[in-house]
């Protein structure tokens, strides 16, 4: 699980250009990706939606098992995106290494 | 649905007088422009994500939904679907780059470097027009909960949620509609899983399949009467009452109840259950009186678990083209109109840096994704409570919560009030902030203390409060789901081509933005107003013969917001920001 608490003061000088360019990236990709599978989802229910009612396994058919897994999928990368924006803050490892140093500084 | 009930009155009373009372004690600690509408920016992320989810389960969510899927089965799943995939858009591409830019509005956003009045003004009535389309279903669930609830008339639930949220927002602005979102989104997730606890506890159980067998009529004389199954409706307990639906006819193996179920399974049996659906059709007698017949259709649980169930999805399992370039303009409105809510974007404003702007989104995504995968169960669980209202697939949710009890279906309730008053106060905020600093500030270019926006802003909010009030009782017969659906069309088709193309091309003109969305606007509302689900539902005329051959406008009209930007940018270079490589 993503730690998404803490680092308050490193959250305040968040805003680099360097960091929002980097986010931006990531967050391209993965929104990509979403998109590549969220439109699968929609051209299969709108063009054949026959295969939505294939039972591939545990009796379930292929619409609850797609529809499901398609916000599970948006969660997984919500979080994707949060460790990877967080493990590229040098101060989050600084962070983690010495959090009571860090607070005392 | 019985007479008042005095719990029901007690606790709907309580959660009323609890928002109240939080936004009053907020509001004493309201005095800056800023702290009213955008809370100060010192909002926690945790606290803003969960009311991310409040701002977002609109009536909407909890009532459409759950409602269409009561009746229709996984076609209404499918909203559920595609609301949670525009949070990817939020959080991939908006989130961030708006907490970075802006300050009060999402014309802020789009605005910096440009300093462009053009741009303010657009995004202004854009705003204020996106929040108004999504006011309607909210006001339209509002007056659909007290009919039940308190056996008062439509009209009366909706005067009474624009009253409570015109004291909220002026209260205490962003900040008391902030904790009102955070309980309510913690609240409306919470008992949505005890419900779903619930249902799986009571299993299914069949019905003898003769209680089930005669269709039912309701008949509007022109007398002004109505005939209920063929009696009197006079407003007493045996006046004339449709039978409560939502049965099941068969379960596997010949068994009469299944007893409690796991959630995997819980799928496995519905689908090898056969259910009664209730088919719709109306008439007009040569009296001029008007009948609609419900007539039960059973049908097998495979059937209703997949897509192409409900009228306006029925087009996918059909031959011609246009039903489905409906279906695929809605699902691409859905996806990209939850980022180009402005309730939604002036969230980022309450937290202090982009980081807390992430965070906030990605417990929105887990808040709201699991309410969603909730709403098949809760849905499911109406459609065979044997408590549905045939009249009213907007009440399902509630109305299976008192298939477990009077305690449950007052708090259910209440909740949902509460949801409609939280997202109600969320747009109002949006909407008054517009008017406040993008109207009367920016472009008007009064000049106007702090103290005098938040008083201007609060004006604002009884002016927007008494527009959704007329607006909620006009369209009191749609469903709430399906208005909210063109409500994103105009949300995506003018906003997100302006606020993707600012982020990502550097090429974009002040012109080029101002022009997208006053295209994306007038396109969307243009295309709405002259489709088929209009003509029939708002104009009483026949739905063939509309102008435009599909009723969702977002496959046509966010790509043009997107042309237009382009082309009108290409064409004026020197509208181009000063610096915009922020």
């Amino acid at each position: 699980m993503v730690d998404l608490s803490g680092h308050s003061a490193e959250d305040r000088q968040f805003s680099s250009k360097q960091e929002s360019q980097r986010n931006a990236r990531y967050g391209g990709i993965l929104f990509l990706i979403y998109l590549a599978v969220y439109a699968i989802f929609v051209i299969l229910n709108t063009f054949m939606p026959e295969v939505m009612d294939r039972v591939p396994f545990a009796g379930l058919n292929f619409a609850i098992l797609y529809g499901v897994g398609l916000i599970v999928f948006a969660l997984v990368l919500a979080l994707i995106y949060s460790w990877l924006c967080w493990v590229s803050m040098p101060q989050a490892i600084d962070d983690d290494c010495s959090s009571s140093k860090g607070k005392e500084s | 649905m019985g007479g008042t009930s005095i719990l029901a009155i007690s606790v709907f009373a309580f959660f009323v007088a609890v928002t109240l009372g939080l936004s009053f004690y907020l509001g004493s600690r309201t005095r800056s422009a800023h702290s009213y509408f955008a809370a100060g920016g010192q909002i926690h992320w945790f606290v803003n994500g969960v009311a991310f989810a409040g701002d977002y389960l609109s009536a909407a969510s909890f009532l459409g939904i759950c409602g269409m899927i009561a009746f229709f089965g996984y076609d209404g799943f499918l909203y559920s679907i595609g609301y949670l995939a525009g949070w990817v858009v939020a959080l991939f591409v908006v989130a961030e780059p708006m907490r970075r830019l802006g300050k009060y509005t999402f014309a802020d956003a789009l605005d910096a470097k440009f300093h462009s009045r053009g741009i303010k003004l657009a995004a202004a009535i854009s705003t204020l027009v996106v929040s108004i389309f999504y006011l309607i279903p909210q006001m339209v669930g509002a007056g659909a909960l007290i009919q039940p609830l308190l056996n008062l008339p439509h009209w009366v639930g909706v005067v009474a949620v624009g009253a409570v949220v015109v004291v909220i927002v002026m209260t205490a602005g962003m900040a008391s509609t902030t904790y009102v979102q955070f309980l309510k989104g913690g609240l409306l997730v919470f008992f949505s899983f005890i419900l779903s606890i619930l249902i799986l506890n009571r299993g299914f159980k069949t019905v003898d399949p003769e209680t089930v067998s005669q269709p039912q009529t309701v008949a509007k004389m022109s007398d002004g009467k109505t005939l209920i199954n063929g009696v009197v409706k006079d407003g007493t307990p045996q006046g004339g009452k449709l039978r409560p639906a939502g049965e099941v006819l068969k379960l596997p193996n010949g068994e009469k109840e299944t007893g409690p179920l796991g959630p995997i399974e819980f799928f496995q049996v519905f689908r090898e259950s056969e259910i009664v659906l209730w088919k719709t059709t109306n008439s007009t007698e040569k009296d001029g009186t008007k009948v609609t017949t419900y007539t039960p259709t059973p049908t097998v649980g495979a059937d209703i678990l997949r897509p192409g169930q409900a009228p306006i999805f029925q087009g996918i399992r059909g031959p011609n083209l246009a039903p489905k370039i409906d279906f695929l303009s809605l699902m691409l409105a859905l996806f990209c109109g939850t980022a180009s809510l402005p309730h939604i974007l002036i969230r980022y404003y309450t937290v202090k840096d982009e980081a807390a702007a992430r965070k906030s989104t990605v417990v929105g995504i887990a808040t709201i994704g699991f309410f969603y995968v909730l709403t098949l169960y809760i849905g499911i669980g109406a459609m065979t409570s044997g408590a549905l209202d045939l009249t009213d697939t907007n009440m399902a949710a509630p109305l299976l919560a008192k298939s477990f009890g009077e305690l449950l279906f007052a708090i259910i309730s209440a909740i949902a009030f509460t949801t409609v008053l939280g997202t109600v106060s969320g747009l109002i905020v949006a909407a008054s902030g517009a008017v406040v600093h993008d109207v009367c500030s920016s472009y008007l270019q009064w000049n106007i203390n702090d103290h005098e926006k938040v008083r201007l802003g609060k004006i604002s909010a009884v002016g927007v409060g008494i527009i959704a009030i007329v607006l909620g009782i006009l369209f009191q017969k749609m469903n709430v789901s399906f208005l909210v659906g063109w409500a994103f069309s105009v949300a995506a088709s003018a906003n997100l081509p302006s606020l993707v193309m600012r982020l990502f091309w550097k090429g974009t003109t002040r012109q080029g933005i101002t022009a997208s969305i006053i295209v994306g606007m007038v396109s969307a509302l243009t295309w709405i107003l002259l489709s088929g689900e209009s003509y029939s539902k708002i104009y009483g005329l026949k739905a063939e013969d509309a102008i435009v051959p599909f009723s969702q406008p977002g496959i046509v009209t966010i790509p043009l917001g997107f042309l237009v930007l382009i082309l009108v940018s290409l064409a004026t270079p020197h509208g181009r920001a000063s610096d915009s490589n922020e």
